[in-house]
């Protein structure tokens, strides 16, 4: 008997407001949480834009300790998985331990906590021979971002198998995918699964201003992400996180849990081309795509709607409008596509994980978020963006994708239980 | 299992360790005992707590990679790229043998490309954002071992990159198992660290754990009453895996064992009072690969070095086998503690082991009374090695466990 895995849970921070409720009410009115960059002083920098979360750890039920000894995504990350599992209605009493595991995905890691600190020990960059005397006990927790899901671990009480999946911008679905597999397997039966990133840090900014791959839209930040807008020129970097309670659906039914949805296929491929470019064919995303729909068993005119990955960049877009064309044909052209991107930035490895809840959310109250921004249309990207306002759309199944550094590119199906195969 | 699960076999090696470059170094070295912890060259260690650590000495990489990859990569990254061509040259495949789609690479990492991050951050804060290199995008983050792999040889199929500290060394081999039962053929498994570095070497410090010794031969003493801390090491080990049908039909030269179990758990939150879950690894691998703990002839020890993490190991391998009912080694005391690296290298031993009938030693070690296992000292021990136990902890309660088995 296949074992099928369904989202019972879901907590999501991201910018524009901590929580679910503040997530969707921000998709869903198109409004957008980029800004010009407050957390450190931008002025030196080419791109000084960033989808910034206000986020206070205490106000969120984290002690002293617990905010000394994480970086702010792992903060993000324990956060996200305590609204999760308590959306999930799962009694911390009510699952076995050993059969409860815990993924996390995370492109960069404690980049923030590194670079804090770096600047510290080495004092101002002037150390060659950095400072021990200066470096807090909690280093190692920022060396290692596997410290991420050992923080979940403890926050949910779970001990089966756990590791942090670092497959740079399509971490966020590489994290849920592995744990899918996971419950398929036997190994557990219930998962922890979902991302966290919060990079907008000096060193990130700088490296993406080397390669001009963040906006230089300083004078218009609140519509600087413009994914497959004409006038786009880079993305807006971002941070946030989003955890689900996955389990196998017939342990959810018997306990009446809400369903949220089945991540009924998943796949993953290596363009095996250039760490930063894109083949414009596309033909990687196309593949995973293909193979995602495949073990949904479903066809391309079963999806309802296609959650981009929309980074802003003129590569990405192209790429992506191929793969879609490629992998789904006439049907392509039929169906809504969107980034939710242009109101929430891209947050590099948890980026992933946050459109998945955004999937799920535009199945759960029919309606597909927009791109907003989208004011003037790229010819060579010519499907249906769904600019700036939300649709009422009936969805029941949803494709999302990733596509990142490493030439790494995912593909994810989503959809109503009921609607995918029995 | 049903009988249609492809099977998983290791069919082509590449290491780099700090005592060998290549498989026949590295074994000619392992199998002798030989150490090669020593003081850190890489920078000057004294007025850090800890000075010893495992290096690879005599790696340029110019010697074996494209000019135009050398500015782009840290130096584990340019570890593991020839490591990956010695295990291709090795299996006696070439990448353009199968196609792209059916061969992929799932490495683990620890700290990632820390010593280019480390550089990259002095020019930020020295000299200014607009002086940081365009590869600090990506030559820092922990995915550029699968990517540029990938990249190098055309490698399109399933693929991925975990981080569970030295755990993940073992996680990665298990998810690279995973896509050949899913229909890969072909897949790159392991991982490499080299994060001895200043700003590596702060970092790893704050954990309390490093050895703080300046005796090579007595710093790095697991399972000993004089045990003290690890000592840190750079390098790992990549392994070919295959589906055991595609590198029969193919011919494959060397099918040197085959990944047939494995099992992995999390330890319970810190003053819990519940046991850790080292044992639950060992006995779900045990059972994963379906042998008895009586058909196990030698367990690799994770051997972390610090008394409680030594106690918990020994009790862990002492209810599953029985007292002193298994040999136990770690030849990890001659090269130090490889992070992400250390497990793979550890499977590279086993298969090693099973080949030539021989266990390699735990060095420097005299086993505390205190344990009851069989800890291989000193000398190897000849045996016949059939399967194989390897073992894998990482920092803040992860638990790994692989069975490697002979093939006929």
């Amino acid at each position: 008997m296949e074992r099928r895995v369904v989202i019972t849970g879901i907590g999501v921070l991201a910018p524009g407001g901590v929580g679910t409720k503040n997530f969707w009410s921000l998709l869903s009115e198109g409004r957008t949480a980029t800004r010009g960059i407050t957390f450190f002083d931008p002025s030196s920098f080419r791109s000084q834009v960033a989808a910034e979360a206000d986020f206070d750890p205490e106000l969120h039920g984290l002690g002293p300790q617990e905010i000394r000894r994480m970086d702010r995504a792992a903060q993000f990350g324990v956060v996200t998985a305590r609204e999760a599992l308590a959306d999930s209605g799962l009694d911390l009493a009510g699952f076995d331990p050993h059969r409860t595991g815990v993924t996390i995905g995370s492109a960069v890691g404690a980049t923030m906590g590194l670079d804090d600190e770096y600047r510290v020990v080495s004092d101002g960059g002037r150390l060659d021979l950095v400072d021990y005397a200066y470096a807090p006990r909690h280093l190692y927790n920022h060396f290692v971002p596997s410290s991420f899901s050992a923080e979940v671990a403890w926050a949910v009480g779970a001990e089966g198998p756990n590791t942090v999946v670092s497959t740079g911008c399509t971490s966020g679905l590489d994290s849920v995918g592995h744990a899918v597999e996971l419950i398929r397997e036997g190994s557990t039966d219930v998962m922890i699964a979902g991302a966290t990133d919060t990079p907008i840090s000096p060193i990130t900014m700088a490296c993406f201003d080397a390669i001009k791959a963040t906006t230089p839209r300083n004078d218009d930040p609140e519509h600087a992400s413009r994914p497959f807008d004409g006038t786009r020129n880079g993305f807006v970097l971002g941070e946030g996180s989003a955890v689900f309670v996955l389990e196998e659906l017939s342990a959810a039914r018997r306990r009446g849990a809400h369903i949220y949805a089945e991540i009924a296929g998943y796949a993953s491929r290596c363009n095996a081309f250039h760490m930063t470019g894109l083949r414009p064919d596309g033909r990687e995303m196309a593949e995973a795509i293909r193979v995602a729909l495949d073990e949904a068993r479903m066809n391309p005119e079963d999806i309802d709607y296609i959650n981009a990955h929309g980074s802003g960049t003129k590569q990405n877009d192209r790429h992506e409008t191929a793969a879609f064309k490629l992998s789904l044909g006439e049907h392509a052209y039929r169906t809504p596509v969107s980034s939710i991107k242009s109101m929430v930035g891209h947050s590099l490895g948890a980026i992933g994980s946050i459109e998945i809840a955004a999937s799920v959310l535009a199945m759960e109250n029919n309606v597909v978020p927009p791109t907003a921004n989208l004011h003037t249309p790229d010819p060579e990207c010519d499907l249906d963006y769904v600019p700036l306002t939300a649709r009422e759309h009936t969805t029941e199944a949803v494709l999302t994708v990733g596509s990142g550094f490493g030439g790494f590119q995912s593909a994810m199906v989503l959809a109503r239980p009921e609607r995918s195969a029995a | 299992m049903s009988a249609r699960t492809p099977r998983t076999v290791v069919t082509g090696i590449g290491v780099a360790t700090p005592n060998g470059l290549g498989v026949d170094d590295f074994w000619a070295a392992t199998r002798i005992g030989k150490n090669a912890i020593g003081r850190i060259t890489r920078f000057d260690p004294s007025q850090y707590p800890a000075t010893l650590a495992g290096e690879i000495q005599g790696f340029v990489a110019e010697d074996h990679l494209p000019n135009r990859l050398i500015p782009q990569t840290d130096r584990m990254t340019r570890l593991a790229l020839v490591a990956a061509d010695c295990a291709f040259e090795d299996a006696g495949v070439r990448p353009g043998d199968i196609p792209e789609f059916d061969m992929g690479v799932v490495t683990a990492s620890t700290s990632g490309g820390f010593e280019f991050g480390q550089n990259e951050l002095k020019k930020l804060w020295s000299q200014g954002s607009q002086y940081v290199s365009a590869y600090q995008s990506f030559a820092w983050f922990y995915a550029v071992n699968s990517g540029q792999i990938s990249i190098r040889n055309g490698m399109r199929g399933p693929s991925g990159v975990v981080v569970s500290d030295q755990a993940g060394g073992l996680d990665a081999v298990a998810q690279a198992r995973r896509q050949i039962r899913k229909g890969s053929k072909l897949i790159f498994s392991g991982g490499f660290d080299a994060s001895i570095c200043p700003w590596g070497w702060v970092a790893q410090l704050a954990n309390g754990r490093l050895s703080t010794r300046t005796e090579p031969e007595r710093a790095y003493l697991p399972f000993d009453a004089d045990a003290c801390g690890y000592v840190p090491g750079e390098g790992g080990a990549l392994l070919i895996l295959e589906d055991a049908e595609a590198a029969r039909r193919r011919g494959a030269r060397n099918v040197y064992g085959e990944i047939s179990g494995y099992g992995a758990t999390f330890d319970p939150k810190p003053g819990s009072g519940r046991e850790p879950g080292l044992r639950r690894a060992i006995e779900l691998a045990l059972a994963d690969a379906d042998v008895a703990p009586g058909q196990i002839d030698v367990v690799f020890a994770d051997a972390a070095g610090t008394p409680g993490l030594d106690r918990e190991e020994a009790e862990a391998v002492t209810a599953v086998f029985g007292a002193g009912r298994v040999p136990v080694t770690a030849p990890k005391t001659m090269i130090g503690r490889l992070y992400s690296g250390a497990a793979p290298v550890d499977v590279v031993a086993a298969v090693l082991s099973m080949r030539e009938g021989l266990i390699p030693p735990t060095t420097n070690v005299t086993l505390s009374p205190e344990y009851d296992i069989d800890l291989v000292t000193g000398q190897p021990r000849t045996a016949s090695v059939r399967t194989a136990l390897v073992l894998a902890r990482g920092y803040g309660g992860f638990n790994s466990a692989v069975v490697v088995g002979a093939v006929d």
